[in-house]
């Protein structure tokens, strides 16, 4: 039998595609930006914003707290206090900016990595950690907050949120719901599965890519041929390339695609542009398959000295402001410090605690007998 | 070859299949540059190319899917799934298409696929990363899974799989990668032979993969009040070497066979019925089970209690040599 050469098909070139749209690319002219890396406002017609002083300073508040948060869990990992951590680093305007245009009952699915929009939804960090230091497998309760647990998984909460927003259309709700995966989650069968469906039944949901460049050590272009956002428009509905290290952006298109989707306009694949600025996870060791230059280029465009340029030129913060928000990030990070170290590790029973709702006569049977095994060693050598 | 870990073992086994036979390819997430994230794949796409070890979409049903279809095309192709708890989106290109294909093409087509995952727990890992999931495997016809306890298996049963015209689901213990052992010149066994690992005339451990270090462990304890326990290692969960089995229970009278998954229609069920059939009238003792709960893979800082380990087996011990 003859084989054909497989390194041959792969180095043809995607036919009628401009090299200039290739994923991964930097900033390529569809990108929605309202404030440069330098921290200049610039209008876009299309996503208006009008926004106050102060909620410039509480989103500039929000990413500052959310990245201590993310850099204590990372020191707490460090420590042993954790098993992982999965850092937000470089993302925290794609997921403040997001997570701050949902309204109060729309409702989040998240992935491992959305520790800025949990906080937007008020979330205590603490629950967060929970998972991460190996006492849980999520540790709060989804519909406190609308905020889903998250998934490790990658894709299968997409299908969660699709079937979450066909809900809210048979209650005839003014809801939206906004799921959240990675790039390289843009490949699974579930997350085309979950185009497919919110598609054909004109769901409220707003897929919110963060585009990180990078699923563990596999470039976007590992996943795709196209901007991701361009995947949209083969399903049905439109999609938008964010600027992910713009709050203002981000915030400013979340908003129009949940009311879009609330008002019966159907879902929208949001792709936010951003860096995963650290490794993987605490396990991962990017110096393996990336180039430091490439980290340092995005350093320049860090979403918070952006919208830290933007409140000083224009005047709407000064020193103490600034003084006061590092203040309340070293309380929280303290605050996260001692509640994980004073975690408790969980009574082992937990394991056959609501396997399922209602009683299973194995699980009873095996509980028991867990419960006399252990209770032969105590008091016993 | 020198003492190797069993991840630097498998490493040497993917790398011996990819020198011996141009056909075959390894595919999956990070086992380019990363080389994996246990490393297993580590070095082979600098030496064989992104043609041969090549870095996927992040798809597992896309992964199996489309090794089924470089198989049709005559490619030999060995799969990495990242962790047990991962393979579940490619369950359905596993269980009702690469597991039947033989069968349903009436042997004109087949399936050379090896699909390694690192399985099983005690690594301390979030959820969905300490899986053990044989028996679904198992309970497939057309799948072979094996599953290495040590270096030297792990690299000589590799290679064995990757050779096999059959799909073979190869399961890599990961708790043991950091393990290091010999490589023997030639491989001892086929692939699908049981091995006594240790003799003993009073009961037989049965085990296989993480398990099989613990029941070492445990006959050396029971040694010291003088219980002579044997050790087998299954290796082969499909098919299973029941003669070795048998011949061993019918010596010593009584087994007991541990593994992570849960106890409930787990491998253990298997392995008692047979036994009980073939074994009847030397048997002291019910074949007793030793394994995981009817719950989910529990958060780290339980999963000590959740695992069999030395006391649990040791108690299953004095329960069988109680009848
Ligand atoms: C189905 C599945 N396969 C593999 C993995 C292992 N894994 C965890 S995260 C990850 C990369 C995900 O990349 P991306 O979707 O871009 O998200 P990011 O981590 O960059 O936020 C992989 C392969 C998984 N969690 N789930
Ligand atoms: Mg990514």
């Amino acid at each position: 039998m003859t084989v054909k050469s497989t390194a041959r098909a792969r180095k043809k070139a995607a036919p009628g595609v401009p090299d200039n749209l290739h994923a991964g690319k930097d900033a390529p002219a569809e990108l929605i930006q309202l404030l440069t890396p330098e921290g200049e406002r610039v209008e876009n017609p299309d996503y208006p914003l009008v926004i106050e002083a102060d909620e410039l300073r509480s989103l500039y508040r929000d990413l500052v707290l959310v990245r201590r948060f993310d850099a204590e869990a990372t020191a707490l990992q460090r420590q042993g206090e954790l098993g992982l951590w999965a850092s937000l680093l470089g993302q925290e305007a794609a997921q403040v900016g997001s997570g701050r245009a949902m309204r109060e009952n729309d409702y989040a699915f998240p992935t491992y990595r959305e520790h800025g929009v949990a906080w937007c939804r008020g979330v205590d960090p603490l629950n967060l950690l929970g998972m991460f230091r190996g006492v849980n497998h999520g540790g709060w309760d989804p519909n406190e907050k609308n905020f889903h647990l998250y998934t490790i998984v990658i894709g299968s909460q997409t299908l969660h949120a699709t079937g979450y927003a066909m809900g809210i259309t048979k209650d005839s709700a003014e809801d939206a719901v906004i799921a959240y995966f990675g790039d390289g989650a843009s490949s699974q069968g579930d997350v085309n599965e979950a185009f497919t469906f919110a598609s054909v039944y004109n769901a409220p949901v707003v897929f919110f890519c963060q585009n990180n460049q990078w699923a563990i050590s596999e470039p976007t272009t590992n996943q795709t041929k196209i901007p991701l956002y361009r995947r949209a428009s083969g399903f049905g509905f439109p999609g938008v390339r964010v600027d992910g290290n713009d709050v203002l952006a981000c915030l400013a298109v979340t908003r129009w695609a949940l009311d879009r989707a609330r008002n019966g306009g159907g879902p929208v694949l949001i792709e936010a542009f951003t860096y995963r600025m650290g490794a993987h996870t605490t396990s991962d060791d990017p110096t393996r398959y990336r180039a430091a230059e490439e980290t340092e280029s995005w350093r320049a465009k860090d979403p918070i000295s952006r919208l830290k340029a933007h409140l000083e030129r224009e005047g709407l913060a000064d020193e103490d402001f600034f003084a006061a928000i590092d203040a309340e990030s070293e309380t929280l990070g303290l605050r996260v410090r001692e509640g994980v170290r004073s975690m408790p590790d969980p009574d082992p029973t937990l394991i056959f605690d609501h396997v399922y709702a209602e009683p299973h006569a194995l699980v009873t049977e095996e509980r028991a007998e867990y419960v006399a095994y252990a209770e032969s060693f105590e008091g016993g050598e | 070859m020198s003492k190797l870990t069993m991840s630097k073992a498998i490493n040497e086994g993917l790398r011996h299949c990819l020198e011996t036979d141009p056909k075959t390819l390894i595919m999956g997430e990070d086992v380019g540059k990363l080389g994996g994230v246990f490393r297993v794949t580590d070095g082979l796409q600098k030496d064989f190319g992104e043609d041969r070890v090549i870095d996927t979409p992040l798809a597992e049903s896309g992964i199996v899917g489309t090794a089924i279809g470089l198989a049709l095309r005559g490619y030999r192709p060995i799969v990495e799934i990242q962790f047990d708890g991962f393979v579940y989106p490619a369950f359905d290109q596993i269980v009702t298409q690469l597991a039947k294909m033989h069968a349903r093409a009436l042997g004109h087509v087949k399936m050379p696929i090896t699909i390694r995952i690192p399985y099983a727990g005690g690594i301390g890992a979030v959820e969905h990363h300490s899986e053990s999931h044989e028996a679904y495997f198992a309970h497939t016809a057309g799948l072979r899974v094996v599953t290495p306890s040590n270096p030297d298996d792990a690299y000589w049963m590799l290679r064995q799989s990757v050779e096999s015209d059959d799909p073979v689901i190869f399961l890599e213990p990961k708790a043991r990668y950091w393990d290091k052992a010999e490589i023997s010149a030639a491989p001892a066994l086929d692939l699908h032979t049981a091995k006594v690992v240790r003799s003993g005339t009073d009961l037989t451990l049965l085990a296989y993969g993480p398990m099989v270090k613990v029941c070492l462990e445990v006959a050396a304890a029971a040694e010291e009040d003088g219980r002579h326990l044997e050790v087998v290692d299954l290796r082969s969960l499909s098919p299973v070497d029941f003669d070795t089995l048998e011949a061993s229970v019918k010596r010593t009278g009584r087994a007991v066979v541990v593994h992570e998954a849960p106890v409930f229609m787990g491998m253990g069920a298997e392995l008692a019925a047979r036994l009980t059939e073939r074994c009847f009238y030397h048997l002291e003792a019910p074949v007793l089970r030793v394994g995981g709960y009817h719950a989910p893979y529990p958060p780290s800082r339980v999963e000590e209690q959740y695992l069999p380990d030395l006391d649990r087996v040791l108690d299953a011990v004095d329960r069988a040599l109680a009848y």
